[in-house]
């Protein structure tokens, strides 16, 4: 049954999604390593490191409630929930119609929101500066996804996400138009601040007081960290998935065969490994900014959008 | 229609029933049950009445009159003659708003008010709250000019006497005294705009109204419309008429904070559709840029004064103002695509406004009965001196998270639906033919936006400062769950917040029908949108579409299928409790963790140009050696840009005149004759001189 | 580009691990075979220094260099000790850091191994008997291996924790 089949494409996608999240923050670890002269760990170390945590215990604060204890499974959950929003394979899928772009924005917020609270819980220092720097740094970057999402719905109709690669496809001239370059620019800076990677944050670091990400998750442990941990990095394969699929449709199937669906798969692959060479590359060649100067980046992100809308309205 | 009646009666009839039982029973539990059941009795039909009003066919523009009007005695039958309860679909949206909110805070209002049992007399406020529902109720029931003006003039009366419940604190006079001055500086602007639209035979109906406005000019219209705007947005809360929100609010009793926040600042939004769609029937484009621009201004100024805040209730208040900026950004969105010729993206932004509308009326008022039941528990309302509740008050720290999160557009909830429906009006707004003017909209965009995502991280400190971590002071460690009215009413709210934003397919098409037909707009099809779950819009420009309750179904299977899975695949299940890490610190004390004004901090430092804060750090050295510190306080202020800017010199001014006036009072008794001699003369010589 | 440029001409320049002396490594008691399998690839560190000289803790840090990289082993150094599998213990456990110690190892998730790195961990050294010295780390904590040195080198502190773990030469 067809309808059958869609369903079982977009369970296939999220599965797929899940499996190499993990894969693909290997990888940009392994590239940073060889960047670094070393060899470093192998790509599927982060699956290793799952399964590892999968099977220790979980020590919980004394001070900490149930929230502390449910809010891996809800940031769990948002983001395989948008896993299932984001065209990574075919498009259009039937949950098309259950959210479009600014429902993927708003439920990785909601994740964002559990986890600043989880921060909070146990009652801990380091937790509160966490929250509150993760909070800024995503409050200060919503204006700029929400105008690049306008900057995509004005040359594709919607902000349907269907739609928007639909569009792209039918007409190659707006993917090197001005606007589409410039929201480009504008979400990989918004992508590098919402994962937490540098200039914004170092995922790697161990000096509290340069953490954003890391401090609120320092109170967690077993399974509760490795739900917390594959949750961001799958929020990081769903960004890199929006920046090529949205920017550079063409593999993206649009029948649902078997040859299309492996084509669109191998093209998927393609771009991850693109974007994690280019990522790799970039975290090696900056260093993080102080936390006041993320504002300014972020400015700079939020300019990269307003041009992105004035040009495309100057070119209707 | 005899139901209908019914239930009008049974509104009006509840809410003096229970008037009345406040005033005779006076005190003890059945005094409280009594009043809150009047109350509810009465907002429960007039939800009912609201409803059924709503969703009744009717055709474009059509009203429906229940009781005659009365005629005033000893005054001209021109203006004596006060058409009563006539209702249309607009007006019917806001009478169910008001049922909607009253019926779980009059329930509130009995464990609420238990507290003061003993130390106030119950009967002021019980009286009053039935009184202000009553006259809420009223004022979207108003069919003419006077009518309207008594219903708002009673709501103003009763709401700043509920203000003034717990008047032995200082800051509460002075609440009440701004709030007071700001309801009177607004209804003479509105009684100048219904005195500019009044025909010459002074009928005051809003039919005859709308009739005379078609005969003005455009610049009068103009006149009116702005007139309204001041008006009724000093009532809403538009910046810069603000000020006297935050004071007013916080001061109130918590159940009726949730009523003026929650209900009878939307008045202030009916007001300006009743005024810019249904008498003067549209305008130019600029009404509605002027709106859009107050309110993305409100939205962003509020949001951005909440962070600063500790006082719970206050920042509450400060996040209504910021809200209905949204509101207007819909309204303001939706009469510019009027005054174009947009039809259909101008009912999107309408139904965006009107749907917000409501949503913000349930997790505010959910959030304001939230609050009063911290500081019916920990007596403070400073979020410095709360935490660790959640673990106290579990029930209520459940409730107020929905709120919370409902209110920081997490989806699936109300709150992101509509700021939903008002963000695809605006992108549609793309489609405006004069560039110049279509990018305002993406102006708009970006400040919602912002708004938006500043209201996410004010919550995180709101919900987590006050609820999370350890207790902060010894009231916060003793405090107990509250009554279980309270619970089941702050219960039903969430519900509804819930519920609201799942049955956004059923919403958005009813809220279009309130708005059709008014202002020049297409009377309301036939045909509802199909019965599907989803929420398709389709407006040129605007085309998109999300399915609320799939999203949430969706969630809690995922939510649920999580722990399958991990037993599945046999994920240790081992846990044991201990410390904080704290770096191997000795002691975990309720000081080493975040305060709130931590938690602002970095973004009172990146707006620094707009708060130019202030910081104060003082050292008490211990008495023997400089090197040991006994306490340092830290206080941290922000500018109120519009209070010490705008509102105290103009102040200032007025007192001094009337210090200056005051020097006719001189207490000399001759000094008074004189008056009385010399204005006798004069009135005299002026009859003479008309009279020849 | 000059750091691209350099990066490509200096390679990669990690060391396999030399064989190195045997008796340096000391295993308390065999790390249980649940242990070895379970950190045998992935294993996260939280380095402690309970008063060290900080001698120790300079050789630790070539641990992560390029030249020693002990992340090709699957070990990576964890910001807190819920997020650690392995406490690496230096110092003489001075007095002060008595309760600190104590505490890192509460918090730290089981199953857990500790390892105490050099002389002043495994016999307090040269401090021994000092009146500002509570012990050494096996006094205050369950140690699985003692590694001896003064200090040890970083191949002999890899060496021994893959020894623990059953992936390096036994004594």
């Amino acid at each position: 049954m067809p309808v059958l089949k869609v369903y079982l494409v977009a369970l296939a996608q999220t599965t797929l999604a899940l499996i190499l999240a993990p894969g693909l923050v290997g990888l940009i670890r392994w590239f940073k390593a060889r960047l670094q002269n070393r060899s470093g760990a192998p790509a599927w170390q982060p699956y290793l490191e799952l399964r590892k945590l999968f099977a220790k215990e979980v020590v919980v604060s004394r001070s900490a409630s149930w929230l502390f204890r449910a809010v891996p499974f809800v940031v769990f959950a948002s983001t395989v929930a948008v896993a299932f929003l984001v065209p990574m394979l075919a498009v259009p899928l039937p949950f098309d119609s259950v959210g479009d772009l600014l429902v993927v924005v708003y439920l990785l917020l909601l994740g964002t929101f559990f986890l600043a609270l989880a921060g909070l819980d146990p009652g801990s220092a380091f937790g509160g500066m966490g929250s509150s720097r993760e909070m800024t740094v995503a409050a200060l970057s919503e204006p700029t996804v929400a105008l690049a999402i306008f900057a995509l719905a004005l040359s594709a109709g919607s902000t349907n996400l269907g739609q928007i690669v639909a569009r792209t496809m039918a007409d190659p001239a707006t993917a090197v138009s001005p606007g589409y370059l410039l929201a480009f620019g504008a979400l990989f800076v918004v992508t590098l601040a919402e994962n937490g990677r540098l200039p914004v944050d170092n995922p790697a670091t161990h000096l509290e007081l340069t953490m954003i990400h890391e401090a609120m998750i320092l109170e967690y442990s077993g399974r509760y960290l490795a739900l917390i941990e594959w949750a961001a990095w799958l929020k990081v394969l769903l960004f890199f998935s929006l920046l090529g699929n949205l920017f550079v449709p063409w593999g993206v199937a649009t029948a649902l065969t078997p040859g299309a669906l492996c084509w669109a798969g191998t093209t998927l692959l393609a771009k991850l490994v693109a974007l994690a060479v280019v990522l790799a590359v970039f975290e090696t060649r900056v260093a993080k900014l102080r936390l006041f100067r993320v504002p300014e980046l972020l400015a700079v992100s939020f300019v990269l959008a307003v041009l992105a809308i004035t040009v495309s309205f100057l070119a209707r | 229609m005899p139901l209908l009646g019914i239930l009008l009666d049974l509104m009006v009839g509840g809410y003096l029933c229970g008037a009345l039982a406040a005033l005779v029973l006076g005190r003890g539990v059945l005094a409280r049950w009594f009043t809150a059941l009047g109350a509810m009795v009465g907002a429960g039909a007039g939800l009912l009445l609201g409803i059924l009003d709503w969703t009744e066919p009717r055709p474009a523009g059509g009203i429906d009159i229940y009781w005659l009007s009365i005629t005033l005695p000893l005054v001209p039958e021109s203006i004596g003659h006060i058409s009563f309860i006539a209702v249309d679909t607009l007006g019917a949206v806001f009478l169910a708003l008001v049922g909607l909110v009253g019926v779980p805070v009059a329930l509130y209002g009995v464990g609420y008010s238990r507290a003061w049992e003993g130390r106030r007399s119950l009967r002021p406020p019980g009286t009053l709250l039935n009184l202000f529902l009553l006259s809420m109720s009223m004022v979207p029931l108003a069919a003419s000019a006077l009518a309207f003006v008594l219903a708002w003039e009673l709501m103003a009366i009763t709401s700043y006497l509920l203000v003034m419940t717990e008047a032995d604190e200082p800051e509460t006079v002075s609440a009440g005294n701004w709030y007071l001055g700001m309801t009177q500086f607004g209804l003479g602007f509105i009684l100048v705009a219904f005195f500019l639209l009044l025909p010459a035979d002074g009928s005051g109906d809003f039919t005859a109204l709308a009739k005379q406005a078609t005969t003005l000019s455009p610049g009068l219209k103009s006149l009116v419309f702005v007139l309204a705007l001041i008006g009724f947005g000093s009532k809403a809360g538009l910046v810069p008429l603000h000020v006297w929100l935050p004071s007013a609010h916080p001061a109130a009793p918590s159940h009726v904070s949730a009523l003026l926040s929650g209900v009878m600042i939307k008045l202030g939004v009916y007001g300006v559709l009743l005024f810019a769609l249904r008498l003067l029937g549209g305008g130019p484009a600029w009404w509605g840029g002027l709106v859009l621009t107050l309110g993305a201004v409100s939205a962003l100024l509020g949001v951005l004064y909440a962070l600063m805040e500790h006082d719970l209730k206050r920042l509450l208040a400060y996040h209504s103002i910021e809200n209905i900026g949204i509101i207007f950004i819909g309204v303001g969105a939706g009469l510019m695509f009027l005054s174009y010729g947009l039809p259909a993206l101008a009912v999107l932004g309408f139904v965006g406004g009107l749907y917000h509308t409501i949503n913000h009326a349930c997790f505010k008022g959910l959030l304001f009965l939230g609050a009063g039941s911290v500081l019916h528990a920990t007596h403070t309302r400073n979020m410095e001196e709360m935490g660790g509740l959640i673990k106290r008050m579990p029930r209520t720290a459940l409730f107020f998270l929905v709120g919370a999160a409902a209110i920081s557009a997490l989806p699936p909830l109300n709150g992101f639906v509509s700021e939903w429906v008002v963000f695809q009006a605006l992108v549609g707004g793309a489609s405006i033919p004069k560039r110049q003017v279509a990018v305002l909209m993406p102006i708009a965009v970006a400040m919602l936006a912002l708004a938006s995502g500043l209201a996410a991280a004010c919550f995180v400190k709101a919900f987590g400062i006050t609820f999370l971590g350890i207790a902060r002071s010894h009231e916060a460690e003793e405090a107990h769950e509250v009554p279980v009215s309270m619970q089941v009413a702050m219960a039903t709210l969430a519900l509804a917040c819930v519920v609201l934003g799942a049955a956004a397919y059923a919403m958005v098409p009813a809220l279009g029908r309130a708005v059709a037909g008014l202002g020049g707009l297409p009377p309301a099809s036939a045909a509802t949108v199909g019965w599907s779950l989803s929420l398709p819009l389709s407006a040129p420009g605007a085309v998109g579409q999300i399915s609320p309750l799939p999203m949430l179904l969706g969630l809690v299977l995922l939510l649920a299928a999580i722990p399958i899975a991990l037993w599945l695949f046999r994920a240790s299940r081992a846990l044991r409790v201990s410390d904080t890490w704290g770096c191997g610190r000795i002691a975990q004390t309720p000081r080493m963790q975040y305060t709130a004004t931590a938690f602002a901090e970095p973004l009172r430092r990146i707006f620094a140009a707009l708060y130019r804060p202030t910081e104060d750090v003082s050292i008490d050295f211990h008495p023997e050696s400089r090197y040991f510190v006994q306490s340092i306080a830290y206080r941290a202020r922000v500018v109120p840009w519009f209070e010490r800017f705008l509102y105290d010199p103009v102040i200032a001014r007025v007192t001094s005149w009337a210090t200056r006036v005051r020097a006719i009072q001189s207490g000399s008794l001759h000094a008074y004759l004189t008056y009385l001699v010399a204005a006798l003369v004069i009135l005299l010589g002026l009859l003479l001189m008309w009279g020849s | 580009m000059g750091l691209l440029s350099k990066i490509f001409r200096t390679g990669i320049v990690t060391e396999a691990i030399p064989p190195g002396d045997p008796e340096i490594v000391h295993l308390v008691r065999d790390v249980d075979l649940r242990s070895r399998r379970l950190f045998g690839r992935a294993l996260g560190i939280r380095e402690v220094d309970a008063g060290s000289c900080n001698g120790c803790e300079i050789e630790i840090s070539g641990l992560m260099s390029p030249v020693y990289d002990s992340e090709r082993f699957g070990f990576h150094f964890v910001a807190s000790p819920r997020h650690a599998d392995l406490l690496l213990v230096t110092g003489p456990v001075t007095r002060n850091m008595e309760v600190p110690l104590r505490k890192t190892y509460e918090a730290t998730p089981a199953p857990k191994l500790v390892v105490a790195v050099g002389d002043c961990a495994h016999t307090c050294g040269v401090f021994k008997g000092s009146y500002a010295v509570a012990g050494s780390v096996d006094q205050i904590i369950p140690v699985d291996v003692f590694v001896d040195g003064w200090p040890p080198e970083p191949a002999d502190i890899l060496r021994r924790i893959l020894t623990a773990l059953g992936r390096g030469p036994r004594t």
